[in-house]
């Protein structure tokens, strides 16, 4: 983010798309994520978030637009592919190998591989090494196949709902060895979820994929700046502040309550403002119709 | 004895955002004698280990108190309270409480009780400042 060296995002796209037959999983994406951040990936089922991560992680070539991964073109090429770690949904593991195998297996197949500093972290959470994968619990297997993909030093990693199969207790515990990862050095992550009280706590950036576009790139705290509530008397929207930019409208006989996007106060005292939270927000933005054209605020893609 | 001097607990949804939250709790710990000058704050990992937070989110923190000049990042060290948080003087209280009083008088001459006050108060407190947006 500082220095005079050009420091290329974690991840840019440009218009990119993925067809599926007639079917677009992806379109129109455009979006930058500096490097350094963890990135929640939301989305209603469908919206292409995994489409999105697979195309980043080199696994899925796209009909239209470009990515690129730390300023180069994903590509399945091992001098790409060594930068990148990728989880994929189901937590892929050989059943029938142990941890300590797959290990061995990796340090095969990788250029860097720090087996060492992933034993100390499955030591320090008491995850058995020699027993096979099969025999373990959903948590530690996840916490296993986490290890892993910080064994190759990735600088980005792609999270592919890492935590939706695990109870809460082994959730926390996921999000805290990633979290940990990334303060010990230089990685940025991407994660997808519907848990969007996880993501507020261990994400500081948001992309929300909605109608197979992105509708949201942003800093979370500029999110939640930048968003409030407004309860007043009712009224019809073309009567509000032109500044303000309405996600979200619902009218009772007597009211209007508008979750808005704003770049500074509410100047109509008729309105009561109330600060809102991440889930409300996110909520509002996947509920609104199919974009047509240019039915969303410009100025949420400009800022970060 | 624990290492750590004070812990952090986040209120997801609260719209207010997490490194604010910390900002807070170091305020307030101050303010109340849990953290004094010179003492040490947790370290960024320490934070993130005990309550799975983004990293960036315990620096960001770190370095809005450091900024306002309330701690001091030392390279290798730590962070350390260095001071306390200055209020305003005592003569600019009295003369925005006096200004204060004049308002809620004229509110309340014009009909206002004092719910609909104290529900006007919140809602400018709670518009955006241009200190969040920046």
């Amino acid at each position: 983010m500082s220095g005079p060296a050009f420091t290329p995002p974690a991840i840019e796209t440009s218009g990119l798309g993925k067809r599926y037959g007639p079917l677009w999983a992806l379109q129109e994406c455009s979006l930058v994520i500096p490097q350094g951040h963890i990135t929640a990936l939301v989305g209603p089922n469908g919206a292409g978030k995994t489409t999105l991560l697979r195309v980043l992680a080199g696994l899925s070539t796209p009909t239209a637009g470009t990515a690129s991964v730390l300023g180069r073109s994903p590509e399945q090429s091992e001098e790409f592919l060594s930068s990148i770690g990728y989880l994929a949904q189901d937590i892929p593991l050989y059943r029938r190998l142990t941890a300590e195998q797959h290990l061995e297996v990796g340090a095969g197949l990788n250029r860097i591989w720090d087996a060492a500093g992933a034993r100390q972290r499955l030591a320090v959470l008491g995850i058995p090494t020699g027993r096979p994968v099969s025999t373990l619990s959903g948590g530690q297997r996840a916490q296993v196949a986490l290890g892993l993909a910080l064994a190759k030093r990735p600088r980005v990693l792609l999270l592919d709902e890492p935590v939706a199969a695990l109870d809460p207790l082994a959730r926390r515990m996921f999000l805290t060895s990633l979290t940990e990862a990334v303060a010990e050095g230089d990685l940025s992550v991407v994660l997808s979820s519907h848990l969007l009280h996880d993501l507020e706590r261990v994400c500081d950036h948001l992309v929300l994929l909605a109608a197979s576009r992105a509708q949201i790139c942003d800093d979370i705290d500029h999110i939640l700046a930048t968003h409030r509530v407004l309860i007043g008397p009712r009224r019809k929207l073309s009567d509000i502040e032109p500044r303000l930019s309405v996600v979200k409208a619902t009218h009772t006989a007597n009211q209007t309550r508008l979750l808005v996007q704003t770049n500074g106060p509410v100047l109509d005292p008729s309105w009561q403002v109330d600060e809102v939270g991440l889930e409300d927000i996110v909520l509002a933005y996947m509920g609104q119709e199919e974009p047509e054209g240019t039915a969303h605020p410009a100025s949420l893609w400009a800022a970060s | 004895m624990l290492r750590q001097s004070i812990s952090f607990h986040l209120r997801p949804d609260s719209g207010v955002p997490a490194y604010l939250q910390i900002v807070q709790q170091v305020k307030q710990a101050v303010r109340m004698g849990l953290l004094d000058v010179g003492d040490k704050l947790p370290t960024v990992k320490e934070v993130v280990a005990e309550v799975a937070i983004n990293p960036n989110t315990v620096m960001k923190a770190y370095w809005h108190l450091e900024h306002e000049g309330l701690v001091e990042g030392r390279q290798g060290v730590g962070t350390f309270v260095s001071r306390r948080p200055d209020g305003p003087p005592p003569g600019t209280h009295a003369r925005l409480a006096r200004s204060l009083a004049r308002w809620v008088e004229s509110a309340r001459s014009e009909g206002m009780d004092d719910e609909s006050i104290e529900s006007l108060v919140q809602s400018a407190l709670r518009s955006p400042s241009a200190e969040q947006i920046a």
